[in-house]
């Protein structure tokens, strides 16, 4: 009953999580952001242990607010950085936060020795451990600290994104234009920003910070590749992340392995999946879209070539089945197939070696000359 | 001074961990300059996350904690990773970054997967390897520092065998093309080298620093010239001496891990070549800007003394004032 209770609420969480993250992520998609997400989900450590030394206390609320200060200034350096043009916006991320992410584990091995506060949890993060740190209310447990956490994210998420819709679509697809209608791009920026930063730390207990990466980033992909509306995006990538959270969480219990690191590789899964089988921009479906062009086209280039000498003294050797191979460089096998495709559409009949066109035949070649 | 060279000469494992530090810092240093130069920076940092899973395949193939079977494992690992980036770029609508940062972390993911399958089996002789997450370079033996000798020589050395033709391919990529070289081909060499940079490292910096070993001594060498190979060698410097210094405060006993302290060091160098260096840097830039300012009061006080058209701009300045 109490490992029963213990998997339906881990994987409750796994799913708040993971719908809390993918909101905010769509944007950072969106925005040619989402390493900002990587370097606020290293940068926010020695946040997190400087309100630690603060409280000496994991569960305060005051880690969450330093972790965000800590989001939001590592946002500012990696701007200001830019802004001296001395060096690329790249460089200027891949700067920022291993720095302060080595202040923090500095910090971490060096005062914080024998304290409920390692590195490998805070960056590999421990699910299975989320149900079991219980909030207490006048001595009651009412469920999970990260499901609320998690959950009051989900919800702050959620009204953001339908408060602000149409100036962060407008701010994310045309900046100059929202910047005109007065829609401060800039404080929608900053407030992305802040709430990606919080929903990093947030979901970094639960899952660590590389984990966080996989979620905020893996479903919007994923969902951007099936659609070209932002509303649909946004449901899909919640939809996705729920169902890669849930698939990871099984599995991993199946196999008895790291969840987080579960969750991620049926990110990647599913990412390749849709990758492959997604009707019209799938790799499949654009190998078969090749394959189907090719083929159309030869044909076409043969009803052409055989209305080009219809009537003429020279059609007669011209509508040789072997005489393709010299006049449009087609290999014998390859100029066979093409025939046998064009009978079957009835382009062409064939008479012995000698080919003439139908009239379907012979409209598709006027018309393909007219284009 | 006297003080870190006598530790550095009597202390064995001292010795062999700082020159592993310092060649690793003078090969990665050197290698990031094209990563940095090509606005690659954080290519690296997906590569070294993507090289976990290869480690781990490594190692539950061969059983072996051998350095050049794990670090083969990494590289591959690091290369497919790359290679996926680049496919997911040039297939789909997805943009660079979101490919970085998916193939970043779900990698990853499988590789701490494997790392904690492969401590549930209960192999032997599997301790040691979660060390790639974080780096321990008191780990570091002599076979590592040959390993990362070797691997890194021949890096460099493909770096000047190819000198000019890396060189035309960082700066002007459709010239290289225009002139018949081969780019494709030089671009994966590029990359591998830039694989292999990263995996020297893991075990002494960890998959989650790396990047920063290969980004922040290039990018302050850029700081202090504009030439390709003096910024090589500088960031080469900046690396090594960052790798022993970190080496050396890292171990004198205040129990703080290395790959931190070195990348806390080269950081320092960053800030301090972004703030002081001649010509680009930040104090250098506002003295200049207070001496054109200056001149620029000078000539145009002198122009309004002397035309009088300029007289309204005069005029407009005292109504200001």
């Amino acid at each position: 009953m109490i490992t029963e209770n213990i998997n339906f609420f881990t994987a409750i969480i796994a799913i708040v999580t993971a719908s809390a993250c993918a909101l905010p992520g769509v944007f950072l998609v969106l925005r040619r952001m989402t390493l900002m997400s990587d370097a606020i989900s290293h940068a926010i450590l020695p946040g997190i242990v400087l309100a630690f030394f603060l409280t000496h206390s994991v569960s305060s609320p005051l880690l969450i607010l330093a972790a965000t200060t800590m989001g939001i200034l590592t946002v500012i350096f990696v701007e200001l950085l830019q802004k001296t043009k001395l060096l690329q916006e790249d460089a200027a991320i891949g700067l920022t936060f291993p720095a302060l992410f080595s202040i923090g584990v500095i910090l971490i091995s060096r005062y914080t020795k024998n304290v409920h506060l390692d590195i490998d949890a805070v960056l590999l993060g421990e699910l299975a451990l989320a149900p079991l740190n219980q909030l207490e209310i006048n001595g009651k447990e009412i469920g999970p600290v990260s499901l609320y956490v998690m959950g009051f994210m989900l919800v702050l998420n959620v009204v953001f994104i339908l408060v602000f819709y149409k100036e962060l679509k407008l701010a994310t697809f045309d900046a100059s234009l929202a910047a005109t209608f007065g829609f401060a791009p800039t404080l929608i920026h900053y407030g992305l920003m802040a709430l990606v930063s919080m929903t990093t730390v947030g979901a970094f207990d639960a899952v660590g910070s590389i984990l966080v990466v996989a979620l905020i980033v893996g479903p919007p992909a994923t969902a951007y590749l099936m659609t070209d509306s932002l509303t649909r995006m946004l449901i899909l990538s919640v939809v996705i992340g729920s169902i890669n959270a849930v698939c990871g969480y099984w599995l991993s219990i199946f196999l008895d392995v790291s969840i987080a690191g579960t969750i991620a590789s049926v990110t990647l899964l599913v990412f390749i999946l849709v990758l492959l089988v997604v009707p019209n921009r799938g790799l499949v479906s654009i190998a078969r879209r090749h394959i189907r062009q090719k083929w159309e086209f030869a044909q076409t280039m043969l009803v052409i070539h055989l209305f080009n000498h219809e009537g003429l003294p020279e059609a007669k050797e011209e509508s040789e089945i072997a005489h393709l191979h010299e006049h449009l460089q087609w290999e014998p096998t390859f100029a066979a197939r093409v025939v046998n495709n064009a009978l079957n559409n009835r382009y062409v009949l064939q008479d012995a070696s000698q080919l003439t066109l139908t009239e379907t035949g012979r409209v598709k070649a006027q018309r393909a000359l007219v284009q | 001074m006297f003080d870190f060279l006598f530790i550095i000469r009597f202390d064995y494992t001292l010795m062999v961990v700082s020159i592993g530090a310092a060649l690793l810092g003078a090969i990665s240093g050197a290698l990031g300059t094209y990563a940095v130069l090509r606005r690659q920076s954080l290519l690296g940092d997906a590569i070294s996350h993507a090289s976990l899973p290869g480690i781990a395949i490594a190692f539950i193939l061969t059983g072996s904690k051998t350095p050049l079977i794990l670090v083969l494992g990494a590289a591959i690992a690091g290369w497919i990773g790359t290679l996926f980036i680049l496919s997911i770029v040039r297939l789909t609508r997805i943009k660079y970054d979101s490919a970085l940062g998916i193939v970043l972390s779900t990698f990853f993911g499988f590789g701490l997967v494997l790392l904690t399958w492969i401590q549930r089996q209960g192999l032997a002789n599997q301790a040691g390897l979660d060390t790639f997450i974080f780096g321990q370079a008191a780990t570091l033996l002599q076979r590592d520092v040959v390993t990362i000798g070797v691997l890194g020589g021949f890096a460099l050395l493909i770096t000047f065998l190819f000198w000019k033709e890396l060189k035309l391919l960082a700066f002007d990529v459709g010239f290289a093309a225009s002139i018949g070289l081969p780019t494709r081909i030089l671009d994966i060499v590029l990359t591998s080298l830039l694989v292999i940079a990263i995996v020297i490292g893991l075990q002494t910096v960890g998959a989650v620093l790396m990047s920063a070993m290969l980004v922040a001594p290039a990018v302050a060498a850029r700081q202090w010239t504009n030439r390709l190979n003096l910024m090589m060698l500088l960031a080469g410097c900046f690396g090594a001496c960052s790798g022993v210094v970190g080496t050396y405060i890292s171990s004198t006993a205040l129990g703080i891990p290395t790959g931190p302290t070195i990348i806390l060091c080269v950081t320092l160098v960053v800030v301090f070549s972004i703030a002081f260096a001649p010509n680009r840097g930040l104090l250098w830039n506002s003295i200049k800007q207070r001496r054109n300012r200056r001149s620029f009061k000078l000539t145009n006080n002198r122009l309004v003394g002397s035309v009088s058209v300029n007289n309204r701009i005069e005029d407009n300045d005292n109504r200001k004032h």
